[in-house]
């Protein structure tokens, strides 16, 4: 005879560990981010920036818009003028904070916008499948086949210039790759037998994908978001520099390292500055966004 | 070191309110299931075939019995189990309830059954939700059927109790904390939440070490008495099934080839499959070291079943009639009733090996390697 008999007297599971701290899952990620200091210098920069943003009137020295036909392209250091002035005479610093604005907005806002409609229409595809996720998904693929750049110069040249245009055109942009990601983390999870014993409880599709798919989606989801605040930033400063985003003469660092580019050869580090902004502040999102695509990465 | 409290598993006393057909009713009554899975290609994605999973199995699970469920892998037990939970749709065929027809008019609905009957899934991997503590993922079940979420809580650390985890120890624990055999404990309490009557266990200690399995096994028992519960358990694990099983059935490519009470199936096992399987078990004694393989090859596509009997390919016995017709598994009558679906078992057959006489009991005794 087989011996399964043995161990009848064994009920209670007791490993002899004293209670474990036991940390959820944002805990765990909470905990690994506080010793990686180098997501949380560039963490710290981006909060600098936000706030510089939204004090601006109280941060800058003159007013952004105040031209001067006297005091054209002044270097850096320049009496009162602490980063120097542009063509037409206006603060540099003054416009390079409020320029932040701007920056931040087309930034985050398509992000975020895309990020819910893009997830949304992907853990649709993904949970329902069949004849909807083709639907749906061979859709985006003739978005996802364009290039960024490309689809949102197309876009908001199609809709003409502006800033809600260029959010628009933005949002258009980045609700594909967001898609993509949402569907096939949604297309993982759907086949996994917890969803399968959830439905064997009983439970609507509703209650499923927001108690046990949604989980399981927001980590991926959230990490290709984040990394794609930088890229936006990058395509609306483009959109500026074009001429197809903010209208002049709004202080936005696209747009200002536009229009001084021909005086690249008069004050070629004022003429930089806008350049470093974008520069900082999306390498700011982008070394952010890999820290916590690392610390989000607990193998569970 | 002091021993933690042990969980108390009394039985319940018979005369279940819960009862709706009485004794006799049959727990379950499967009738002509099926299920054929289309294979799509070629253009336009037409059918072009299809897999026969599970082809028209008919069988009945008594109540408070264990009905073990065998057979190699890829014939369809699974794919039975989730036909049972109706997990995916049947193609054909009808399931009883307690007296109820399923998504009848009249009989019981699908949110009902699945408040009775309940599945414990093989992988303990992914069968629990890995961003949730094993607590919630308990607690879910009632609360998609009403309860509110303190008394799910208390349902939920009350079933860890009697699965043997200690609910302040492991409530709060995500599944990749626990082990193997602890997360299978997991799945079971969850199973039990909406207090089932009818457990499916699908290889549900197939992925567990040895005394791992064991000690699932027998809480498994202690649950069913406690519960008064009815379990359908698959395996393909023989041992495990002759442990905890009441009576067996054995399928073979989707259909039933034989079912009967534990002791008889073991120990008088009437269709060549079942007699092979049997065989192939190891020996504990290395002097009955098998050193041919009782079955040879692989199962047949199912895509593509032989014709007449499906295991005449790889059957010792095999005679122009398997080819020509298909052998029935014959009327099911009582607890003790052995039935095989063989053409030897059969004595108008023709076969040369049927049994002779028409006198009931009548066995053949052959070893399945000769």
């Amino acid at each position: 005879m087989t011996d399964l008999t043995l161990g009848s007297n064994i009920l209670t599971v007791d490993d002899g560990a004293p209670a474990l701290k036991v940390r959820g899952y944002w805990a765990t990620v909470a905990h690994r981010l506080r010793y990686d200091y180098v997501t949380l210098f560039f963490a710290l920069v981006i909060v600098l920036i936000v706030l510089a943003a939204i004090c601006a009137p109280l941060l800058a020295p003159f007013d952004p818009l105040k031209t001067s036909m006297v005091y054209r392209l002044k270097p850096i250091g320049f009496r009162n003028f602490l980063l120097g002035t542009d063509e037409l005479g206006r603060d540099m610093l003054s416009r390079l904070i409020y320029g932040g604005r701007m920056s931040l907005l087309m930034g985050l806002v398509p992000v975020v916008t895309a990020t819910v409609l893009g997830g949304m229409l992907g853990v649709i595809a993904g949970f329902l499948g069949g004849r909807v996720n083709m639907l749906i998904m061979r859709t985006v693929d003739i978005f996802y086949a364009f290039p960024s750049v490309l689809l949102a110069v197309a876009i908001s040249g199609t809709m003409g210039g502006g800033m809600a245009n260029g959010l628009i055109a933005l949002t258009l942009v980045f609700i594909p790759p967001l898609c993509r990601v949402a569907e096939t983390a949604t297309t993982q999870v759907r086949n996994l037998d917890f969803v399968e014993a959830a439905r064997a409880s009983g439970a609507p599709t509703a209650s499923i994908v927001l108690h046990h798919v949604l989980g399981n989606v927001l980590a991926p989801v959230f990490i290709y978001a984040s990394s794609l605040i930088s890229v936006a930033i990058l395509l609306a400063a483009g959109l500026s520099f074009l001429g197809l985003g903010v209208e002049p003469p709004t202080p936005d660092w696209g747009l200002m390292l536009s229009t001084l580019r021909q005086a690249i050869y008069v004050q070629p580090y004022v003429c930089a500055l806008p350049g470093l902004a974008i520069f900082i502040t999306s390498l700011s999102f982008n070394l952010v966004s890999d820290g916590l695509r690392q610390a989000m990465d607990v193998r569970i | 070191m002091d021993s933690p409290p042990r969980p108390k598993l009394d039985a319940v006393p018979p005369g279940d309110p819960r009862d709706r057909g009485g004794k006799i009713q049959p727990m379950l009554i499967v009738n002509g299931l099926r299920k054929h899975f289309p294979i799509r290609g070629g253009l336009l994605n037409r059918k072009i075939g299809s897999v026969r999973a599970v082809d028209d199995v008919s069988f009945v699970v008594l109540k408070g019995e264990t009905l073990g469920i065998v057979g190699e892998s890829g014939c369809g037990k699974s794919t039975l189990a989730r036909l049972l939970m109706h997990l995916i749709p049947r193609d054909a065929g009808e399931l009883i309830f307690d007296g109820d027809g399923v998504g009848e008019q009249r009989g019981i609905s699908l949110r009902e059954l699945r408040r009775n009957m309940q599945m414990v899934f093989q992988d303990s991997y992914s069968s629990l939700n890995p961003r949730l503590p094993v607590e919630d993922s308990i607690a879910y079940g009632p609360k998609v059927h009403g309860k509110s979420r303190k008394e799910a809580k208390e349902i939920a650390r009350d079933l860890l109790t009697k699965v043997g985890l200690r609910p302040e120890l492991f409530g709060s624990r995500y599944p990749h904390e626990l082990s193997g055999g602890q997360k299978q404990r997991v799945n079971v309490a969850r199973a039990l939440a909406l207090s089932p009557r009818m457990l499916i266990l699908d290889e549900a200690v197939s992925a567990l070490d040895k005394s791992i399995e064991a000690q699932v096994l027998n809480l498994l028992r202690h649950l069913k008495r406690h519960f008064n519960l009815t379990y359908v358990f698959i395996s393909h694990d023989l041992n495990v099934v002759q442990y905890i099983s009441d009576r067996v059935l054995v399928m073979y490519l989707g259909q039933v080839v034989e079912i009967g009470p534990v002791a008889e199936i073991y120990e008088r096992a009437k269709h060549p499959y079942t007699r092979a399987l049997l065989a192939s078990r190891l020996s504990m004694d290395p002097d009955e070291r098998i050193d041919d393989p009782p079955l040879t090859g692989d199962p047949p596509n199912p895509i593509n079943p032989p014709s007449g009997c499906r295991f005449r390919t790889r059957c010792p016995f095999a005679e122009d009639v398997c080819a020509a017709k298909t052998p029935l598994l014959g009327e099911w009558v009582e607890r003790t009733t052995h039935l095989a679906a063989c053409h030897m078992e059969d004595a108008r057959s023709g076969h040369s090996r049927a049994v002779r006489a028409s006198a009931p009991g009548a066995r053949t005794h052959m070893v399945a390697a000769e």
